[in-house]
């Protein structure tokens, strides 16, 4: 991903900072410029998650891009935030046969990917067991 | 709204294509399909091609002009567009066709669709169909598209208790098939072990339960119904060619292992074609992954929700069974060259409904369906077709 | 007083036993664990370095005490292994706490004090007024080259306090330091891994300097050892530490609590600073607390502290896991893993 297309949402990506519909209630995360259900009639504000939740499904990712190669074998998850969004993260864990559907989570700060040896490297939000 | 007829059918083989370009195949399908519908080249009045990733994949942009130069057909400056929606790129490029002839505009139009994937590494392809993901928020974080139908799988079995060999004889199924399809990527039989014993690539999905990478191209001619007897005695006529959008990532979907655009195609398509699901003979779904072709048998409404496992261990979807899924081996079998796929779909269903499969033909088959996916679900394309 | 608001540390989950490296050398490990007293070291997971260690030290910190992130003016935090040469650390942390845009940051680098250095700085700007709250962080992967004898203690951790003068947990007395040219351990520009002294790391550098700085501390503040609960000491091993403290007749009670060494090896910027958390996580209102860090190169930041009642009227305290938690909760690598973890296989570009 490219310098600005990261730097762009960094804040969201670091901090869980998605957004609210402060007209019907709904949470976003990935954040929403527009919110679906009352579209312009919306009012979008800011909305930092408390970053607890749990597992609604996962996999294991044996097979990776290349960039991501070195860090198999890695939990995804789908995981629903107490608000009640769900978001897709990688869910760190010692053994990967410990995680389960319905598993507590909170959010943790760790490093995604990096653009080589060189590049810049990316930071964000992984999840662990709570 | 005019009816329209598919009067011609064009294939490659699928597979690792190792001496063949992006262009060649493109062409090799076309003009096959050309020969097929018993024409000439001028005759055609428009074209669109199907294509998921020609920057990805062969660093190529501007694939519709691309085609049509290489087709000889640029001099006739004949409009050449490119669709795209990921995996269901040839699906739109078919509906485009069919929408085109209908409302008049023209007559006799190519629907084309072409993948060329083996040019880059492992890694970059999958990196590439990511994309067809969310980019930011899911592909970001390394997740891959075996693992977001893994996450589909696990909730599924959770939820229905479906059983891991259930999930696996989709594949013994569709090899089955590919096993008598010519143009077939994977012409081999496996075995219930075959699946469980193959390597997991994202967990519960193993190697076997996911498609190929592949390289190849199809192409279908169609034409106003009726002007189609001027090109052969077995027109195919369109009864529905429907599409439907969904949330682009899957965590926002109100299922996660139903995909509400397949029941919204599927639904507008049986109302369009005024027909009953009990009605139809053969279907063709988008089986990038065992458990996709489960979620499409339910979706489209052949039956319930949990049930398509059972059913396909029980042989309803086999060759000789009550609703024969995937005659040419599916994705998983035939090969799963991305942009191309929407249309080989089509060409299956033709072939059957001519009663030309060979091998693989459905006996007395009369009304056929195609199911075209778009990442995990975000776009859906059905198309339902009767011959004449 | 000027003191410290709320502190935080951070250990990665992996350890490798300093008996699976011996036996990759051919060495004796039960020798080498003896004569350092460094049996096991912490390793970062694949997706940790000094800068998501020094964020989850300061999310700690913050989690055990209600401090807006606003009121934080200044980050500084210390390591030999910023992920980048240029482009700071501690704006990263600003961004991931939420401390952006009005405050001051920079990257420190003194060796194994530049955590310290960066309470003093914030110290200074507090008691200045400058601002509210500052962060100082020390944190560290530290390098330590295959088969050298920094790779049997070369670990991953850090700790960050907020300072400021708002009912600190902990008042700082005073602060000093003693610095010199000395060159017993050093990494130039570009290289993987540093080079040191040997034996010279030993008396004309670290206990030279830590002797230095905390006879100069004790005689600012007219105290003697027995005038303090705890002490701390730089640990890139645990026989320097209690050498040094026997020298400076501290008992072994005073330093045990603070020495982290032997379970967790040495963290480098993060050596002093998770041995004082660890002190925090048990302290009691009225406890006193010597500190004296070093940094090769050389210089050690010597602090006296008392600890207030805040500290158990004005952060939880369990808000954030402990130094012993973190300790505890570990997965041991073998030496493959190790260094796959640690970038030490050679991969093709």
């Amino acid at each position: 991903m490219s310098v600005p297309r990261f730097w762009r949402k960094q804040t969201n990506r670091y901090n869980l900072i998605g957004t609210k519909c402060e007209t019907c209630g709904t949470y976003y995360f990935p954040p929403r410029s527009l919110c679906p259900k009352c579209r312009r009639e919306g009012k979008i504000v800011d909305y930092k998650f408390k970053g607890t939740g749990k597992i609604v499904t996962f996999s294991v990712v044996r097979t990776a891009s290349d960039k991501f190669d070195l860090q198999t074998p890695f939990v995804v998850a789908i995981i629903e935030l107490d608000e009640g969004t769900r978001l897709t993260a990688p869910v760190i864990c010692s053994d990967i046969n410990e995680v389960y559907i319905g598993m507590r989570v909170k959010s943790t700060f760790r490093k995604i990917s990096a653009d080589g040896d060189s590049g810049i490297i990316v930071y964000g939000t992984k999840f662990i067991r709570e | 709204m005019r009816d329209v007829a598919v009067v011609g059918v064009g294939l490659t083989k699928f597979g690792e294509r190792w001496g063949d370009s992006f262009r060649e195949m493109c062409v090799e399908a076309g003009v096959k399909a050309i020969d097929d519908a018993g024409m000439d080249g001028d005759d055609i009045q428009e074209m669109f091609v199907g294509n998921m990733s020609g920057g990805r994949f062969v660093l190529q942009e501007h694939i519709g002009a691309l085609i049509a130069d290489y087709s000889g057909l640029a001099t006739n400056h004949i409009p050449a567009t490119r669709t795209e929606a990921a995996c269901a790129s040839g699906g739109l490029a078919f509906r485009q066709a069919v929408n085109c002839i209908a409302s008049g505009a023209q007559d006799i139009v190519i629907a084309a669709g072409v993948e060329k994937m083996t040019d880059v590494s492992g890694g970059e392809t999958t990196d590439a169909l990511a994309g067809a993901a969310d980019r930011e928020w899911e592909g970001m974080y390394g997740v891959t598209f075996p693992s977001l139908y893994a996450m589909m799988a696990r909730d599924y079995m959770n939820r229905y208790g479906m059983t891991r060999e259930e999930l696996a004889q989709v594949a013994v199924k569709n090899h089955y098939n590919g096993a008598r399809n010519p143009i077939a990527q994977y012409q081999k039989e496996i075995t219930i072990d075959t699946v469980l014993n193959s390597t997991l690539v994202a967990d519960p999905l193993r190697l076997m339960d996911c498609s190929p990478v592949t390289d190849g191209a199809a192409a279908v001619i169609l034409c106003s119904l009726d002007r189609a007897k001027e090109f052969t005695d077995c027109p195919v006529k369109v009864l529905a060619s429907t599409q439907a959008s969904d949330t682009i990532s899957l965590h926002d979907r109100r299922d996660i292992s139903t995909l509400d655009a397949t029941v919204a195609a599927a639904n507008r398509a049986f109302d369009i074609a005024k027909i009953e699901r009990k009605d139809v003979d053969l279907v063709e779904v988008h089986d990038c992954f065992t458990i996709a072709e489960i979620c499409a048998i339910e979706d489209m409404g052949f039956c319930k929700k949990g049930e398509a496992g059972k059913l396909t261990a029980e042989g309803y979807t086999a060759l000789d069974g009550k609703l024969p899924v995937n005659t040419s081996g599916g994705l998983k079998a035939c090969g799963h060259p991305v942009g191309a796929t929407g249309i080989k779909q089509v060409c299956e269903v033709v072939t059957q409904l001519r009663g030309e499969a060979g091998k693989r033909q459905v006996d007395g088959a009369e009304i056929g369906m195609t199911h075209n996916v778009g990442g995990t679900g975000a776009t859906v394309v059905t198309s339902i077709f009767r011959r004449v | 007083m000027v003191g410290i608001i709320t502190y935080g540390a951070y250990i990665p989950q992996f350890r490798i036993k300093a008996d699976e490296i011996a036996k990759v050398w051919g060495a004796n490990g039960t020798e080498i664990s003896n004569g350092l007293g460094v049996f096991e070291k912490s390793v970062p997971d694949m997706d940790e370095d000094s800068l998501t260690i020094a964020v989850n030290a300061a999310r700690n910190a913050l989690a055990r005490r209600d401090v807006n992130p606003a009121d934080i003016g200044a980050i500084y935090v210390g390591s030999e292994s910023h992920p980048y040469a240029v482009k700071p650390t501690s704006v990263t942390v600003g961004e991931a706490i939420g401390a952006t845009p009005v405050m001051t940051a920079a990257d420190y680098e003194f060796a194994c004090k530049a955590g310290t250095a960066g309470i003093q700085t914030c110290m200074g700007l507090v008691k200045s007024g400058m601002i509210k709250y500052g962060v100082a962080i020390g944190s560290d992967v530290a390098q330590g080259a295959p088969s050298d004898a920094l790779e049997y203690t070369a670990a991953a951790g850090g700790a960050a306090f907020v300072i400021g003068n708002d009912d600190p947990i902990a008042e700082i007395n005073d602060t000093c330091s003693y610095s010199t040219d000395t060159p017993d351990f050093w990494r130039r520009e570009g290289q993987a891994y540093p080079r040191h002294g040997g034996r010279f790391s030993g008396e004309p550098a670290y206990f030279k300097h830590v002797q230095g700085a905390a006879h100069l501390m004790m005689d600012r503040m007219g105290t003697k050892p027995a005038d303090y609960d705890y002490a701390i000491f730089h640990q890139p091993n645990a026989k320097f530490p209690r050498n040094v403290a026997a020298m400076l007749g501290f008992k072994p009670e005073q330093i045990k609590q603070g020495l982290c060494a032997p379970r967790l090896g040495n963290t480098y910027s993060g050596a002093v600073p998770v041995g004082l958390s660890s002190v925090l996580d048990v302290a009691k209102p009225g406890d006193r607390i010597f500190v004296t860090s070093y940094g090769s190169g050389s210089g050690s930041d010597a602090f006296d502290i008392t600890v207030t009642d805040a500290i158990l009227t004005k952060i939880d305290r369990k808000a954030a896991p402990s130094v012993e938690t973190m300790l505890n909760d570990k997965i041991y690598l073998d030496y493959a893993q190790y260094a796959k973890h640690k970038g030490k296989i050679v991969m093709q570009k």
